[in-house]
């Protein structure tokens, strides 16, 4: 019966890779997403077959059918619950699950140990126990911040502390293998899984908001690394496969959104916020015009090509649906309405377009920043709903700036610009935006679904 | 130098999975970035094989604690599962619908 399992080990690894292919086109990504899925189902199965000929523990076998009946119960329940807003917090919880999956299966292989296993087996033992637990209570703390159930919080205890976390989770396998420390390799895999669990905390309790992007596409790698080491440690080459995919598809992410932002991965996990080096005191300086309603509604009328660029505070405003309003009103009058989408717009990658994709926003009008930057004077009019420093043009002119270097959608360029926006808040780097001082820039203040909601039924009235 | 020997195939699927999955991602376009990584999410979920298989052959005077640990992490890995490629998917369908 191995080789039957073996051949459904390869179909399932096979077909992750075809899903994860099939993934880079919008046509297709449901087919891809289908194919992985019975890949995986056909990996549960095979594992099965795998020990019919052995005498069958029904009490274990009672255990795994109940935990898969109540897995996939409420795994149902939480897929078809979730508001498309609260996307971030579901994909932190379901990693943090994905996770803590690999800390138990280290530690109840540590209890089942009894004899010496190999140095080899030993450090993927404990890697994985260990990866697995930083993924569990990093992405469980994600999900909390996400959920605005718990704070940034940021001191020189919790860098000092990590870095000394870092330090033992080295230097306590190494005092055990040269035997300065004698405990058991049961105690040794408990403490770092301790260890662990502590630095996941720690690890994102200080990161920002807008790096949150970052952060939670690490901890999917990290998830995929503790898979492959306990596919290597259980010689289970689906679970290699899988897993190195997974953290493949991670760091993927990851780089793209530091790239996106400019700053280096180093500098985003040790939380360094560049708000305090910043001068923020010129903010209330800036010399800016505002705007109304019924100005912006007059700009539309005049305009053929609108852009419009979300942040994370059209997420917040719940503005998107209002968008798509808009978008059909403009386009019975032959205008063109565009998104451009900044990649780290929002919480997670991706965050904009599951929004737009939401509000029914075909994906052909989701426009990425590098799409349109080069023409962007064709642009009659953009409006900057919930954005702030990715449109802000001191990234390119002021060296001295903490943003400088990051790229943006140069917003600026266009001939027109609406910024919708609260306040007069410095975002998220704590700096002012230049763009705001420009000419052909004006300031349209509130809510931005409120105001949007005026210009749609201004709109109406006018068409 | 004994690991090594022993897990030279094992390293081998390491390094070309590595590069497979670079080759097949680096083209995704940042429209499907949450799904991507959602659907990713899930794949990981194929922990679960590793804890059924470790949960089936735990011997009949296994430690109960170990029985109860089995049973959360094949659970948690389920949940990881369903809920990962269902929510992949009812996101992936609002990209696809069609013009009306």
């Amino acid at each position: 019966m191995s080789i039957l399992m073996n051949i459904g080990y390869l179909i399932a690894s096979f077909s992750f890779i075809i899903g994860l292919k099939l993934m880079s086109s919008p046509k297709h990504a449901n087919k891809g997403n289908t194919i992985a899925a019975a890949g995986m189902l056909i990996a549960l199965l095979s594992v099965f077959t795998g020990v019919v000929t052995d005498n069958i523990n029904y009490t274990n076998l009672t255990i795994i059918l109940v935990a898969i009946l109540l897995g996939v119960v409420v795994g149902r329940q939480m897929a078809v619950k979730v508001k498309m807003t609260e996307m971030p917090q579901m994909v932190s919880l379901l990693n943090a699950t994905g996770g803590g999956c690999a800390m138990l299966l280290g530690w109840i292989e540590a209890i089942q140990i009894t004899s010496f296993i190999g140095v080899g087996s030993q450090v993927l033992l404990n890697l994985g126990t260990l990866t697995g637990a930083i993924a569990f209570s990093g992405s469980v703390v994600a999900y909390l911040k996400l959920a605005g159930k718990l704070k940034d919080y940021n001191s020189v205890v919790v860098n000092v502390t990590s870095k000394l976390l870092i330090f033992m989770c080295i230097a306590l396998p190494v005092a055990y293998a040269t035997q300065v420390l004698s405990i058991s390799f049961y105690e040794l895999t408990m403490v770092l899984l301790a260890l662990g669990l502590i630095y996941g905390i720690l690890f994102v309790v200080p990161i920002g908001g807008a790096d949150m992007p970052v952060v939670i596409s690490l901890l999917n790698s990290i998830t995929g690394i503790a898979t492959a080491l306990a596919g290597l440690l259980h010689d289970n080459k689906t679970m290699i496969a899988g897993g190195i995919f997974v953290g493949a598809a991670g760091i993927f992410l990851t780089i793209l959104m530091c790239k996106a932002m400019n700053r280096s991965l180093w500098k985003v996990i040790a939380g360094t916020s560049k708000s305090k080096k910043a001068g923020t005191a010129s903010a209330q300086e800036q010399e800016i015009q505002e705007t109304n309603v019924a100005e912006t509604v007059t700009k539309l009328l005049l305009a053929n090509k609108i852009g419009i660029i979300p942040g994370y505070g059209m997420a917040v405003a719940q503005a998107q649906h209002t968008c798509f309003q808009l978008q059909k009103l403009l386009m019975q009058q032959e205008k063109s309405l565009d998104y451009i989408i900044h990649p780290v717009a929002g919480r997670m990658p991706g965050h904009m377009n599951v929004l737009l994709a939401e509000a029914k926003i075909e994906y052909e009008y989701l426009k990425e920043m590098h799409e349109t930057n080069d023409h962007m004077e064709e642009y009659d009019l953009l409006l900057v709903i919930g954005a702030n420093d990715v449109v802000n043009p001191v990234a390119e002119t002021n060296p001295e700036s903490p943003i400088y270097g990051m790229p943006i959608i140069k917003a600026h360029l266009s001939k027109n610009v609406i910024v919708f926006k609260r306040s007069m808040n410095p975002g998220y780097a704590g700096i002012p935006n230049e763009l705001f001082e420009k000419e052909n820039c004006q300031m349209l203040f509130g809510d931005a679904q409120t105001n949007l909601q005026e210009i749609v039924q201004q709109l109406k009235v006018l068409s | 130098m004994e690991f090594l020997e022993n897990n030279l195939e094992a390293i081998y699927i390491v390094l070309l999975c590595v590069f497979i999955g670079i080759e097949v991602l680096s083209n995704v376009p940042a429209v499907l970035h949450t799904p991507l990584m959602s659907g990713a999410n899930a794949i990981s979920g194929v922990i679960t094989v590793g804890a059924i298989a470790l949960v089936l052959s735990l011997p009949e005077d296994a430690h109960w604690g170990a029985q109860v640990l089995g049973g959360i992490a094949v659970f948690l890995g389920t949940l990881n599962i369903a809920g990962g490629f269902l929510v992949t998917r009812r996101m992936l369908k609002m990209f696809t619908t069609k013009k009306s």
